[in-house]
């Protein structure tokens, strides 16, 4: 296992991409931030309270769930479902961005621009992500970028948060190919 | 779980999977995405050897909202009422090369021969046989008194819930007693000694004759249909006699708990077993459960079909 990010550093990639978002998109009024679960939607509470705290105003945040969206359903046993909450103002015509915690093959960010496809027609659809460790297997990129952590792909990218983990941390593990 | 046949096929912690995969269904399709693709390309059919309004529609809604493909086979109007066995008729869905089969049959055990036979391979969804279980219809009732009543528990534990009338005939009450028990409920049934089955006694519930002593100590009434068109016999002396004594009308809904509700599974016998002022009261419940009933039953196919074709499962 290798430390790739510690606390203190995450903390700073966080804040980094919330002051990113923010210049892009000349303040908070158009963004709706949707995190995709399990530890998106965490990463995007984070984000919004981060720009809450710079702006001083509520952003709008929710989350996404793309399980009903996979392409990947049947090669697994069934998976739980997770909560969709999509803010109060919708997507139509908000500038979305899709909040993961990891970018790897692309597979889930396809997934979930067809679910947001489904809700309406957001005027723009950026993608925000702690980790982009390579990969893609579609033509995907990330708008807002963590940290760049090039693996091999027999390693996994482990994300932590305190909510769920007890701890903030991005590690690399050697192990079985995902 | 590759198939849906009983309740006591099911764990409580796969009965819960199901609840709670229910929920978030119901919040997707309450909400913009009405339409899912996460069926698509998987055929099912409805083979439905008995008359059924609800529950063959509900499926069929279920089944389209996650956009599987569906093949309604009625028994009317088919080769069946030339005849031809379930055998031939499953024979000739496997070679139609069908992913699931949803079956009512009038005969007890049909699903459950359907699906240990090898007659073919999808899977296998109980939807009412004979007067033996309907699986779908309990986990449709657990998740309507789970939103009314649990107050976000994952369990039904604590709550007291009567079913009352015609038990003998009805799938519905064996899959609920058992359902409901299994989710930690304390349940009660009520009927004349005449409509309780053999055995009714080894069941996970209490037996009263009594509607009156148990209404105000239950969360919830669940009202069955007597099933006339099953009944051979004299079972009670005449619908007067049973209304008055296992009828819920609005004096006993009066004496209900503030919170309780009533339910039924439909369809109502107005007058009979429900007056029709109960059924449109504010604490009826039986609308819900129809639209609760397309979520559950969506989830249900999620559970079986949306995984991969090696069994994993969650067993």
């Amino acid at each position: 296992m290798s430390l790739a990010l510690p606390a203190p550093d995450m903390a700073r990639a966080i804040t980094r991409i919330s002051h990113e978002i923010l210049e892009r998109n000349s303040g908070s009024e158009s963004i709706t931030l949707l995190g995709i679960p399990t530890r998106g939607a965490h990463l995007a509470a984070r984000i919004a309270a981060n720009i809450e705290a710079i702006e001083g105003r509520a952003v709008q945040h929710g989350t996404l769930d793309i399980t009903l969206h996979r392409d990947d359903l049947r090669t697994r046993p069934p998976r739980a479902l997770m909560p969709t909450v999509i803010p109060s103002l919708g997507v139509e015509g908000r500038n979305v961005v899709l909040v993961d915690d990891v970018l790897f093959s692309g597979r889930t960010i396809r997934a979930a621009l067809d679910a947001l496809g489904e809700i309406g027609r957001p005027q723009t659809v950026q993608l925000a992500v702690l980790v982009d460790r390579g990969h893609r297997e579609l033509p995907i990129r990330a708008d807002y970028v963590g940290k760049n952590l090039p693996t091999s792909q027999s390693q996994v990218v482990r994300v932590q948060f305190t909510e769920l983990d007890g701890i903030d941390l991005v590690s690399i593990e050697d192990g079985a190919t995902q | 779980m590759k198939h849906l046949l009983s309740i006591s096929d099911l764990s409580k912690s796969q009965a819960i999977t199901i609840l709670n995969t229910a929920e978030e269904l119901a919040r997707a399709s309450d909400g913009p995405m009405k339409k899912l693709p996460t069926l698509r390309g998987r055929t099912i059919v409805n083979l439905f050897a008995e008359d059924s309004t609800r529950t063959r529609i509900s499926f069929e809604a279920a089944a389209k909202r996650l956009s599987a493909d569906v093949i309604n086979f009625s028994a009317k109007g088919s080769s069946v009422s030339k005849g031809e066995s379930l055998k031939d008729t499953a024979q000739t869905l496997q070679a139609m090369g069908v992913d699931a089969v949803i079956i009512r049959h009038s005969a007890s055990g049909a699903a459950a021969r359907l699906a240990e036979s090898q007659w073919m391979s999808g899977a296998v969804i109980n939807a009412g046989d004979g007067t033996h279980e309907h699986p779908s219809q309990a986990l449709l009732d657990a998740f309507t008194i789970r939103r009314h009543l649990a107050h976000g528990g994952e369990d039904l534990a604590g709550l007291h819930i009567a079913i009352v009338g015609d038990v003998l005939h009805s799938r519905v009450a064996r899959s609920n007693v058992l359902l409901l028990s299994l989710l930690g409920a304390d349940v009660v049934l009520v009927a004349p000694p005449t409509l309780l089955p053999v055995g009714v006694e080894s069941w996970p519930a209490t037996i009263s004759y009594d509607f009156d002593s148990v209404i105000p100590n239950v969360d919830a009434i669940m009202m069955l249909r007597v099933q006339q068109e099953r009944m051979s016999d004299l079972f009670f002396p005449n619908s007067r006699e049973y209304s008055r004594y296992f009828g819920l009308n609005s004096e006993r809904m009066s004496a209900m708990a503030k919170h309780a509700i009533v339910m039924h599974p439909g369809p109502m016998n107005r007058g009979l077993e429900i007056a029709a002022d109960v059924a449109d009261s504010a604490r009826s419940v039986i609308v819900e459960q129809v639209t609760n009933g397309v979520n559950v039953r969506m989830a249900i196919l999620y559970v079986l079909l949306a995984g991969g074709p090696l069994e994993v499962g969650s067993n």
